[in-house]
């Protein structure tokens, strides 16, 4: 049998499949809160309950009005995106002038109040979502078995990713994003809605953590504890990366799931606090992030 | 301008004699409380106004926000309750234990947090303290989910028996009373106003010559340790030490009830955490989730009231009568 380090490929790749998707889920939320954070100085504790959210709303559809994955794949982002929208706009928004870390407690409060309705409603225990037909199954490589569902995923997280960082440094939409991140108010002097873009910035980043969600429905457990579990995560990965760059955040999202993966091969019992460890090294070496602007 | 000296004596003779009253009034309700409340469950508010109290010296006086602090309350229920069960150690000695472990905890995670500041710092502690949950999740000394039961009270430097209810409770009381001195002492010396100097404006700070980070880093492990003297004695109460203890909603628990009591002020917590056990209490034989309430008390305290109800208080016209001040900026 090949082995690569004395581990057998298939654990290897295996594993590595599995970082990788983990890596999706991470680049995908730190993306949204990089976006959110640039432009409206926040830090969206929320965002793990948005990824819930985006979750639930995909199992509602399928069981109650039989709506399956795919329109749900647009559907959940825009209700989630929609909800965020609103929420920015009657209360999130008092809070600019503010200490920042005042948009922490309330995003706080107001995952706590999301998370606790939902367990409220459902239970703790997890739902399970079908994989959808066109994707289920899998493909032998060769060298190892390979879920459709999940190379799915990869490739098209991936592909959401590298898209919104194309709209924000492409388009001209993505210009007065980052014209208004450097200096807001000469940009709404020029006569730019700044606090329309706000309202979209939060709910753009809000419609990507339920994206986010949806992809995640098939592979683990719809859970109303599904956000509260990754959202810390991402805040070590955030804290990686630097918030400065939504390419940064979307590469170390990918690298911290790999390595996370990488170490259930070689050291199962460290898995689960790996990204903290790195965190901890990352602030000694370089403690604006890999990827920081700011100090 | 002997005379002009004099007036102000007077001025400020008033709020002194006010406050002191204050002080007399709460300590008195205090002792008296036990008669008419049931002892565990003041002994829970107390242990939590320390735990706030500590974490509001960091927040409050240092601006700093840790979203870790269940990681020291928490530790040091663990390591008193092993100290006490497994040494055979006594109370007092087992608290110390608690302590001490709490700070050292406080200043290895400190170490990397104050590298960095604002919102960083907070989340850097939330991963650190998560860190230190998966730790006693897996430790053997935790017990991983059961945690450790039936811890024995003791007996205090040998003679007073803590299994009675209402000494524990002087001992508790006299434990807080302590924490709240030693809060006050350190607020109020050159070390305190040097940390509200940070608070209020950093890079002046460091510009008039202060090493920012050591005073950061000692404030840290300060409130890290009087955090972990709340959380031993919590151990002791309750007697047991679980998972619940380190976990990050309890760590977000202790911000809202220094949220609610009033960021900066120093009784504040205590009526923070009054209102929070209460409430859990209260809500403990319903079906009805406590997340949600805390969740909607957290958002409409940033929203509505950020001075928090001893803030709000101190900055009524009565409260501005009585001299009291809250100058922590919002």
């Amino acid at each position: 049998m090949t082995t690569i380090f004395g581990i057998p490929l298939q654990a290897f790749l295996g594993q590595l499949l599995i970082g990788l998707i983990n890596g999706s889920f991470y680049a995908l939320l730190s993306l949204g809160l990089a976006i959110i954070f640039g432009l409206l100085r926040v830090i969206n504790f929320a965002h793990g309950a948005q990824y819930m959210l985006g979750a639930f709303v995909a199992w509602l559809l399928l069981s109650h009005f039989g709506i399956g994955y795919w329109p749900t794949l647009i559907l959940a982002p825009l209700l989630v995106g929609f909800l965020g929208a609103v929420i920015e706009r009657t209360m999130l928004r008092r809070l600019y002038s503010l200490d920042p870390l005042y948009g922490l407690l309330f995003t706080f409060g107001l995952a706590l109040t999301v998370e606790g309705t939902f367990r409220y409603l459902y239970g703790s225990s997890g739902q399970p979502y079908a994989t959808p037909a066109l994707l289920a199954g899998g493909t032998n490589l060769g060298f190892m078995f390979l879920p459709i569902y999940r190379g799915w995923v990869i490739a098209f997280s991936l592909a959401v990713c590298l898209g919104t960082w194309l709209v924000i440094e492409k388009t001209k939409l993505g210009s007065y994003l980052r014209a208004a991140t450097e200096n807001p108010v000469l940009v709404q002097s020029f006569g730019i809605n700044v606090p329309f873009l706000l309202t979209l910035t939060y709910g753009l980043g809000a419609a990507l953590a339920a994206l986010a969600g949806v992809l995640a429905a098939p592979i683990y457990q719809v859970s109303p504890l599904m956000g509260s579990n990754i959202i810390i995560i991402v805040f070590a990965v955030v804290v990686v990366g630097g918030m400065g760059s939504i390419m940064g955040a979307i590469i170390t999202g990918y690298m911290l799931g790999v390595a996370e993966g990488l170490t259930k091969v070689f050291y199962p019992e460290a898995s689960n606090i790996v990204i903290f460890v790195i965190m901890a090294f990352v602030l000694l070496i370089r403690p604006a992030g890999l990827f920081g602007r700011d100090a | 301008m002997t005379l002009t000296l004099e007036l102000e004596k007077q001025k400020e003779r008033t709020p002194v004699v006010a406050q002191t009253i204050f002080l007399g009034i709460g300590l008195a309700l205090l002792l008296l409380a036990p008669l008419f409340f049931y002892p565990v469950f003041l002994m829970k508010i107390l242990c939590f106004a320390l735990f706030a109290c500590a974490f509001n010296l960091l927040l409050g006086y240092t601006g700093l926000l840790s979203f870790g602090h269940a990681a020291f309350f928490g530790g040091a229920a663990y390591f008193t309750a092993h100290a006490v069960k497994e040494w055979g150690v006594p109370p007092e000695l087992g608290i110390l234990v608690g302590v001490v472990g709490a700070a050292l905890l406080g200043a290895v995670i400190g170490f990397f947090a104050i590298r960095r500041q604002g919102i960083y710092f907070a989340m850097i502690t939330l991963a650190l303290a998560q860190m230190f949950y998966f730790f006693c999740l897996q430790a053997e000394f935790t017990h991983g989910e059961d945690g450790i039961q039936s811890v024995p009270r003791g007996h205090l430097f040998g003679f007073i028996d803590l299994s009675q209810s209402t000494s524990m409770y002087y001992f508790v009381l006299a434990v807080f009373v302590i924490g709240i001195g030693i809060i006050w002492r350190i607020i109020n010396s050159p070390f305190g106003m040097i940390l509200k100097s940070i608070r209020e404006n950093e890079t002046r700070a460091i510009s008039l010559g202060y090493s920012v980070r050591n005073y950061k880093l000692a404030a840290f492990v300060m409130s890290a340790a009087l955090t972990g003297l709340a959380g031993g004695v919590k151990a002791l109460v309750f007697q047991f030490a679980t998972l619940t203890d380190v976990g990050w909603q309890m760590s977000g628990e202790v911000i809202l009830m220094t949220l609610l009591g009033g960021i900066g002020t120093l009784i504040g917590p205590l009526f923070g955490a009054g209102l929070v056990v209460t409430l859990q209490n209260y809500l403990a034989t319903s079906e009805f989730p406590v997340t949600i309430i805390t969740g909607l008390v957290f958002m409409a305290c940033v929203l509505l009231f950020r001075r928090g109800i001893v803030g709000e208080f101190y900055n009524s016209r009565l409260g501005r009568r009585l001299g009291f001040e809250h100058r922590h900026k919002h």
